[in-house]
């Protein structure tokens, strides 16, 4: 038995979101690349991202360089995307499908708040993020994974918040600082030693840049500053007045501080 | 064996148009003036939930009046449209044109082929940018009729009274102080009580905006535009 014309209104529950529209409309525009990449392939890759929360919002910050295999694809991508005005996601993994990912996230979350005249909730937003990297799985198993952070801040509790995901679209809340790409491990380790609860957004965003420093250090996919070109990594903030880029200028002048300090101390020689 | 009616179409055609004015005739109005910075858009609407203005995309807004289910389904499909459109070309591509002619097929279609139109009248706006690209109002009729308007455009219950205050009223350049005070001035002419800024619903394409345009005005601020905040 079919149901009577007027229950399609209720049964329409994903008629808010972009992806589902997509998908009844024009299937072939959704992103997939299953099938079509060998294990191994060399893809360029966004390397280093991380998320640390401060007393007004969060830091999201990453290096400038996409990789594939041992060249150095671009210098100047930036892998920090603004998604609404409380939002913002950073992208490590294969960089194409991954700012494929981020666009379409931008647009799913303006896509709702259009049609229903209201923000999705920080915990929706991270959810539905989630939903679209399961749909990423059989790219990522041959060797496409886009393993994003997500990072904003939450109106309805008042804080910074920020999620690491799995390739299965796994979600997980981090209570303090998170990095990933290739060299995470090497930015988390500085992170551990150098976040502190409520810094201030000077101290937070040397903090990101410290551990971009150093991930750059130790890791040959990241690319740490560019004196010689002047590119520099990208930092966004987001609190509660909305998503914040800090100038070039101002990262400029922190990364000098933190090189010619470590020159003066011989650190990390 | 019962005989099958015929009405011509002619007639047909003449009934749903009556039909569909007497529907909008019952609603309130709404007005859209091309100002210095961009482009106002004011109804006459008590509720601060149901809304009927609203973002379409960056540069565009939509404004129906008549039926509510009507143009909020109209209102959804606009959106689906320019965000598909969006998302495959670029954001700059997404016309309030290519939009307004989607709006007069389907409303076309709809009262041609259905039994009942649809009882609205539809306002694309797109705001011009700096580099000279010009401000677009098109207002779309319940049959399709499709028009495109310049400096001020009026649609609603008695929108030809309000069209013809607009006409010796409007001037251009205005700020949006004196848009919004014009505005409400021509939804006045067909009230006998002047309207305070808890009957009004105000948006903005505003061009000073970085990408996205659309700003509503809330009560508060419009108070105070409007000169009457305690």
């Amino acid at each position: 038995m079919t149901d009577p014309l007027w229950q399609r209104a209720f049964d329409d529950y994903g008629s808010s979101s972009f992806l589902e529209v997509l998908r009844r409309q024009s299937p072939h525009m959704i992103p997939s690349l299953a099938g079509s990449a060998e294990p191994g392939l060399e893809v360029p890759r966004g390397t280093t991202v991380l998320a640390l929360r401060y007393r007004d919002g969060v830091v999201m910050a990453g290096d400038r360089q996409a990789t594939a295999g041992f060249q150095i694809a671009s210098r100047r991508i930036d892998k920090i995307f603004k998604c609404d005005d409380l939002s913002g996601i950073g992208i490590a993994g294969a960089a194409g499908p991954a700012m494929e990912m981020a666009k379409l996230f931008q647009t799913e979350l303006e896509h709702y708040e259009k049609v229903e005249g209201d923000n999705l909730s920080l915990e929706g937003k991270a959810n539905k993020l989630s939903q679209m990297i399961r749909l990423n799985l059989p790219a990522a198993i041959q060797g496409l994974a886009v393993i994003p952070i997500f990072a904003g801040f939450d109106e309805r509790a008042g804080v910074g918040r920020l999620f690491k995901y799995d390739i299965t679209g796994g979600r997980y809340e981090e209570t303090n600082y998170d990095a990933q790409g290739s060299g995470a491990k090497d930015a988390r380790d500085s992170l551990k030693k150098l976040w502190r609860r409520d810094m201030n957004r000077d101290e937070a965003l040397r903090a990101a840049l410290e551990a971009l420093i150093d991930a750059a250090d130790e890791d040959i996919g990241t690319g740490g500053p560019d004196l010689i070109r002047g590119i520099y990594p990208s930092v966004r903030t987001i609190t509660r007045s909305g998503f914040a880029e800090a100038s070039e200028e101002e990262v400029r002048r922190v990364c000098e501080e933190i090189l010619r300090d470590r020159t003066k101390s011989e650190q990390g020689a | 064996m019962p005989l099958p009616y015929y009405v011509s179409p002619e007639q047909m055609m003449k009934d749903k148009a009556e039909y569909a004015r007497k529907g909008i005739a019952r609603g309130r109005s709404i007005v859209a003036l091309e100002h210095r910075d961009g482009i106002l858009l004011v109804a006459e609407n008590p509720s601060t939930l149901l809304h009927k203005i609203s973002e379409i995309y960056d540069r565009i807004a939509f404004a129906g009046v008549g039926k509510y289910n009507e143009f909020e389904n109209l209102r959804i499909a606009g959106i689906r449209h320019a965000d598909v459109k969006g998302y495959s070309y670029s954001r700059g591509d997404v016309t309030a044109k290519a939009l307004a002619n989607a709006y007069s097929q389907a409303l076309g279609n709809i009262f041609t082929q259905d039994i009942k139109p649809f009882e609205v009248e539809v306002l694309v706006a797109e705001v011009g940018d700096e580099n000279g690209s010009k401000n677009e109002i098109y207002h779309i009729l319940y049959d399709g009729t499709i028009e495109d308007e310049k400096n001020y455009a009026a649609m609603g219950g008695q929108a030809d009274e309000i069209r013809r205050f607009l006409k010796d009223n409007y001037q251009e350049g205005m700020v949006l102080e004196q848009a919004l005070q014009l505005g409400v001035r021509a939804l006045n002419v067909t009230q006998n009580k002047s309207l305070s800024e808890r009957d009004l619903e105000v948006a903005v394409l505003d061009r000073s905006k970085a990408r996205r345009k659309f700003r509503r005005i809330p009560p508060e601020a419009l108070a105070q535009l409007l000169g009457t905040a305690r």
